[in-house]
């Protein structure tokens, strides 16, 4: 092994993870909470720091000092196991985003892997385990009521999450999100086919399809990170907290954490799958291949550019958290199984459909 | 009986939620972006703005004492006041103005009063009934204390607060 590898690996994992994302996940819930009160009429804190910038300090302080209480009647092992299980899997998956072109002649993603979207489901799907867990071992009846609702609602619609990019990665011929990005960047992004080969009909046409992928792909989304209006394993009016009623301190946090962390995983791998990722639109200072050189200013812009794109997501999703209601459990289930999964599958059918058109056509008529 | 609610028959379009969404982020984002721009008034930022310069006239804030114009206190001791306190927070202790002093023929001046600002209730009974004008409302509002004994404004307090009041009526000047 290389040790020029190994180290870039780990400047890109401290950078990218522990100095970029952990502060966005904290400055999110800063946002989160601005942005939720000015839709309110209201301030939000702005004591601490210029606009309340440091609220995300002093909250994690305040998280530190409490008291970690451990009730007398948890399941010790598995209740302190939960909180790490839900963390740990929403930090795993930023290792395949591409979050940058090139800078200094290195990728700028932590694990080139060529099953990108498949890794991050794979990881994602393992932070149920943690509500689960949580749920069960709290042993109060309403933790475990939030974890059965928790269970059943990602079960439900982890399907039509994967379902939902099938039809984008026939498109792609690619499961490898670096190269998905670059080709985007080269021939439109996937919901905006303006330039280079997506601007054709059969780009238009493709457009349909990726629309109906992402409607689906997003509020699926919304659902795996138990987020309004889909937040049912938490709750409130009717669970207390849900599945993390009998955490206290800092592993309260670490759920509170996981769930942000989930979010802006979440609006990652949607910026790379369908926005485009860390390129510019209209093929402005997109590199000719994954492997072409980079001038350094312009690795710098697409790493800009990327997180302007996550955050405008995250702002999207601040905003329909406190736009919309919360959904019944019958209603939410129903949209799963008999909406999006039928959709999902009938769009897949309609990509290939058109992607196979030409064949079919000389087939049939030819 | 029971009453039947009829639900609205929705088009194929509103069963989509889209349209509904959009509308509905319409509704919360334009509430977002007039905070943003200004237009929505929000809440005084208490410790940084104040309402000091809009108080009005008869606004009742903590009780005073005040002195007149040749710097004699107004107040005779007369407990009036403290008499009709709803709350009993007035106590005060009289004592006679000794014959050499310039104003011995008043007779009577307050030694201590003390109002305890935990007991006050901002009534302003003691301005109504003082006979001698001595006792006013002033608009201090913000009384803070770390033990009880600092929320008892004495005599000193009481007229640092009060200051000097001229042009009320002189019932013990020279020519009387």
């Amino acid at each position: 092994m290389d040790w020029h590898i190994i180290i870039a690996a780990v400047i890109k994992i401290v950078v990218f993870v522990f100095l970029v994302t952990l502060p966005m996940v904290a400055m999110s819930v800063w946002a989160e909470r601005r942005v939720s009160a000015a839709i309110q009429d209201r301030v939000g804190p702005n004591r601490v720091g210029p606009f309340g910038l440091l609220q995300a300090v002093a909250d994690g302080i305040k998280f530190l000092l409490k008291e970690d209480f451990t009730p007398a009647h948890v399941n010790k092992f598995y209740f302190w196991l939960a909180p790490a299980l839900t963390m740990v899997p929403a930090l795993l998956t930023c290792a395949v985003i591409p979050f940058g072109s090139r800078l200094f002649d290195e990728k700028m993603v932590i694990a080139d892997l060529d099953v990108g979207p498949l890794f991050v489901f794979a990881i994602a799907s393992l932070s149920v385990y943690g509500i689960v867990l949580a749920g069960w071992s709290s042993n109060s009846k309403y933790s475990f009521l939030g974890g059965v609702r928790s269970t059943s609602q990602m079960i439900s619609y982890e399907i039509s999450l994967g379902l939902s990019i099938v039809p984008l990665i026939m498109i792609y011929g690619e499961l490898n999100l670096g190269r998905i990005v670059q080709e985007q960047a080269l021939n439109g992004w996937a919901l905006l086919p303006l330039w280079g080969e997506g601007l054709s009909l059969k780009g238009f046409i493709l457009a349909v399809p990726i629309f109906i992928s992402f409607i689906i792909f997003m509020t699926s989304m919304f659902a795996e990170t138990n987020r309004l209006p889909f937040d049912l394993p938490e709750c409130e009016t009717e669970l207390v907290a849900g599945y993390h009623t009998e955490y206290s301190s800092m592993k309260f946090a670490l759920f509170f954490l996981g769930e942000y962390a989930a979010m802006i995983i979440g609006s990652g791998l949607a910026v790379t799958l369908f926005l485009g990722g860390w390129s510019l639109p209209f093929g402005w200072l997109a590199p000719e291949s994954v492997d072409a050189a980079v001038p350094w200013w312009h690795g710098l812009i697409h790493i800009g550019v990327y997180f302007t794109k996550v955050i405008a997501l995250i702002i999207f999703f601040i905003v329909i958290r406190w736009t919309l209601p919360r959904f019944r459990y019958d209603q939410l289930m129903r949209l799963g199984w008999v909406f999006f999964f039928e959709i999902a599958l009938f769009n897949v059918a309609l990509t290939a459909v058109i992607l196979a058109w030409p064949q079919l056509w000389k087939m049939m008529f030819g | 009986m029971a009453i039947i609610v009829q639900r609205p028959k929705l088009k194929w379009w509103e069963h989509l939620y889209l349209p509904g969404i959009i509308t509905g982020m319409r509704v919360t984002l334009g509430h977002f972006f007039s905070i943003l721009s200004g237009r929505t008034k929000v809440t005084m930022q208490y410790p940084e703005e104040k309402w000091d310069s809009h108080l009005p006239e008869h606004y009742r804030g903590a009780p005073a004492l005040v002195t007149d114009e040749h710097g004699r206190e107004r107040c005779v001791a007369c407990q009036l006041c403290e008499f009709i306190c709803p709350p009993r927070a007035i106590t005060i202790k009289p004592e006679e103005i000794p014959s050499d002093d310039k104003w011995a023929k008043v007779e009577k001046r307050p030694r201590a009063f003390d109002i305890d600002m935990i007991r006050c209730i901002y009534c302003g009974l003691c301005e109504e009934v003082c006979p001698e004008q001595a006792i006013y409302l002033r608009k201090d509002y913000a009384i803070t204390g770390l033990s009880r004994a600092e929320m008892v404004h004495d005599k000193t307090k009481l007229y640092e607060i009060g200051g000097v009041r001229e042009g009320l009526v002189n019932k013990w000047n020279e020519l009387k």
